[in-house]
């Protein structure tokens, strides 16, 4: 009898051309490698400097999401807001995948976005399937058992010339989830409070596999914010085993099996879990009712404490002082009395519909804070236009929100999108990195509806007296 | 990638844990289309003030970290993006090893496929690094030893791949691209397709 074996280790094997030796690692072989214009040049370059093609643009997703402005633009002539050396990024990215004859999702398509929203969006994501990007939030398509993960842009070279990646195997690290949240309490605050129980290097050399009850009764834009952030407790992937609501989820996307294709696919997807019994090399359990809205009070996401809970002290130390004096914030008192300057709705991580319906709940008839910016960001062009349907776009501007086109905007602040030096945001992103979204911006990372809240408010506020 | 088999050089210490890949080199130098130059951008705002004038007390700007070669650094360095112009920064700045307790898994990879070597040290070899700025070491690539000045030989964990190829200068797409009719069999026979 053949043992029990991980979801990951399924999608692993599945994927292996060459074994890996002790003298050399695996050639693993991948099904989707989605790319954006900030780390591929380099790697194009690569190409052209030793003559070598593309092998295969059939399984290349590309987009422009990182250098590209929110402010309404609808041609490239508009794109000097972001500056000579982005714009020149962007054209590069056109120019490259014109001559490897790429198909670009560019300004022109209504199905530009967030990278790793649009890729589940379209369908492009899919269990099972071993999938890659020169960017660290590629763990977010983990959620739909995938084996997803981040790599550099030399590796980006390396799929792109020969689909594949030479890489050891990682550990397997199970995470599993007991009961429900309650109301007020989503993804994002159990995914902090992973990461606040882990440690920000918790999951470091491992393959997460998140499991248990309240994961299970997640829909499918929850599991990618708990998966879009496991690199942000050191995991390069996180896993959820496909089930009905995965399945559900893909059932008709433009580029998910269709006909005889579509059942035969399900049937395999089935077939993906984790078998009982299984090893893994590290094991945590949480308990999803114990716990609060979750923000962060310092410079990593594992700095986090429940939203009315004290900033803890620094214990002597150094590196946790830093990062309190950065942030400006007082051991014993909560985030609560704190003032906030800006709010930003977005990123990987919270930027699909459901993240913009739940925001918009806590808007509704309200207004945003006099002296607050609060900037709402759609993950994709579709997701705007689902958005607008639903006329959740005149809900954030009637409450004194902007409205913008996709894109990481304010996430990381290299578009133009940015944080002004100690002004205090609340973010629904996913790192609080001294600078991130601007130098000396202070952030807080925190859920879509504390977003909202905490921008009602004019300070960090507990959702749960708006619900 | 040039081959490397011994590094001597003084140490450089900041000693501040979860050094995130922000911090080496800020989103905003991340608009390049080249490799180059971005050893300007490192830890530009640990480096510099808001107005360009330099923070003279910070480690890197100080005078007897003048031609370091050896970052040493608290837990678990280059934790965060994917972004290789981390690893160019420091190589473009003079830094050809990083030494800590842990490093993040994806800087990790980059640094060795750009010829930066990442090393892990236990936690008294680290305190003692971190006690002694200015320490002359050698790294020895093959052995995969760091000699200490004050006479302590300690070895140090590397895939036996990456250190092949470190020490040949070896650039493994070429490696990889000889796997082409594996990869052609792999594509041909598997049960079902991407």
């Amino acid at each position: 009898m053949t043992p029990p074996t991980t979801l990951f280790d399924k999608v692993w094997s599945d994927h292996i051309v060459v074994d890996e030796t002790a003298d050399t690692p695996a050639v693993l072989y991948i099904d989707l490698h989605l790319i954006h214009e900030v780390t591929t040049p380099q790697a194009f370059a690569l190409l052209k400097a030793r003559g070598l093609k593309v092998r295969r643009p059939d399984l290349i997703l590309a987009t422009m999401d990182h250098s590209t402005p929110t402010t309404p633009v609808h041609s490239i002539r508009d794109l000097a807001v972001v500056g000579e050396n982005a714009a020149r990024q962007i054209d590069k990215m056109q120019e490259n995948c014109a001559e490897f004859g790429i198909e670009l999702l560019g300004f022109d398509s209504d199905k530009r976005g967030i990278v790793h929203v649009i890729g589940p969006e379209l369908g492009a994501t899919q269990p099972g399937k071993t999938i890659v990007c020169g960017d660290s939030h590629t763990s977010t398509h983990g959620a739909f058992g995938a084996l997803a993960f981040g790599i550099g842009t030399t590796e980006v070279g390396h799929v792109l010339a020969t689909q594949c990646l030479l890489q050891r195997k990682p550990k397997t690290l199970s995470i599993r989830v007991d009961g429900r949240l309650a109301d007020g309490v989503g993804a994002k605050d159990l995914i902090l409070a992973i990461i606040g129980k882990i440690g920000v290097d918790g999951g470091t050399g491992h393959v997460i596999e998140y499991g248990g009850e309240a994961i299970e009764a997640m829909d499918m834009e929850a599991r990618m914010t708990v998966c879009n952030m496991s690199i942000e407790g050191g995991a390069r992937a996180g896993m959820i085993a496909p089930d009905d609501v995965t399945i559900d989820y893909l059932n008709g996307r433009p580029m998910s099996p269709q006909g005889a294709d579509w059942d035969k696919a399900v049937a395999r997807w089935r077939s993906l879990k984790s078998d009982d019994g299984a090893a893994f090399n590290k094991s945590v359990t949480l308990d999803a009712a114990a716990l609060e809205p979750m923000v962060t009070f310092g410079t990593n996401p594992g700095m986090v404490v429940g939203v009315n809970d004290p900033v803890p002290g620094h214990d002597g130390d150094p590196s946790f002082k830093k990062a309190l004096d950065y942030m400006q914030v007082t051991p014993g008192k909560p985030l609560t009395e704190m003032p906030v300057d800006v709010v930003f709705i977005g990123s990987c991580t919270n930027s699909r519909l459901g993240d913009l319906r739940q925001a918009a709940k806590i808007l509704e008839g309200r207004k945003v804070a006099d002296g607050v910016r609060m900037l709402v960001v759609p993950g994709s062009q579709q997701v705007k236009k689902a958005a607008e349907n639903l006329g959740l776009d005149r809900v954030f501007t009637a409450a004194g929100a902007e409205w913008r086109e996709s894109g990481c905007s304010m996430c990381l602040g290299m578009n133009g999108d940015t944080v002004a030096g100690g002004q205090l945001s609340v973010s629904t992103s996913n790192r609080n990195f001294e600078g991130r979204q601007g130098i000396g911006a202070r952030t807080v990372l925190a859920s879509p509806v504390t977003a909202a809240a905490s921008a009602i408010a004019g300070r960090v506020a507990d959702p749960r007296p708006l619900l | 990638m040039q081959a490397l088999r011994e590094i001597r050089s003084r140490t450089v210490v900041l000693p501040v844990k979860d050094v995130d890949t922000d911090q080496i080199i800020p989103a905003r130098f991340l608009t390049t289309t080249t490799r180059e130059g971005l050893g300007d951008g490192l830890f530009y705002d640990l480096r510099f003030n808001a107005d360009g004038s330099r923070k003279d007390d910070f480690v890197l700007n100080r005078p007897e970290a003048r031609g370091a070669g050896i970052l040493v650094a608290g837990n678990n360095f280059g934790c965060g993006s994917s972004r290789e112009h981390a690893p160019w920064a420091l190589l473009d700045f003079g830094i050809r090893a990083v030494i800590s307790t842990e490093i993040a898994d994806i800087f990790r990879n980059n640094s060795l496929k750009n010829g930066l070597l990442p090393i892990v040290v236990d936690t008294s070899t680290h305190a003692w690094l971190i006690e002694n700025p200015g320490a002359e070491l050698t790294i020895d690539v093959a052995a995969s030893t760091l000699a200490l000045p004050n006479g302590r030989t300690v070895e140090y964990p590397i895939d036996g791949f990456a250190r092949y190829c470190l020490l040949e200068g070896i650039d493994q797409l070429g490696f990889l691209s000889q796997q082409a009719e594996r990869i052609a069999a792999y594509e041909e026979q598997r049960p079902w397709k991407p």
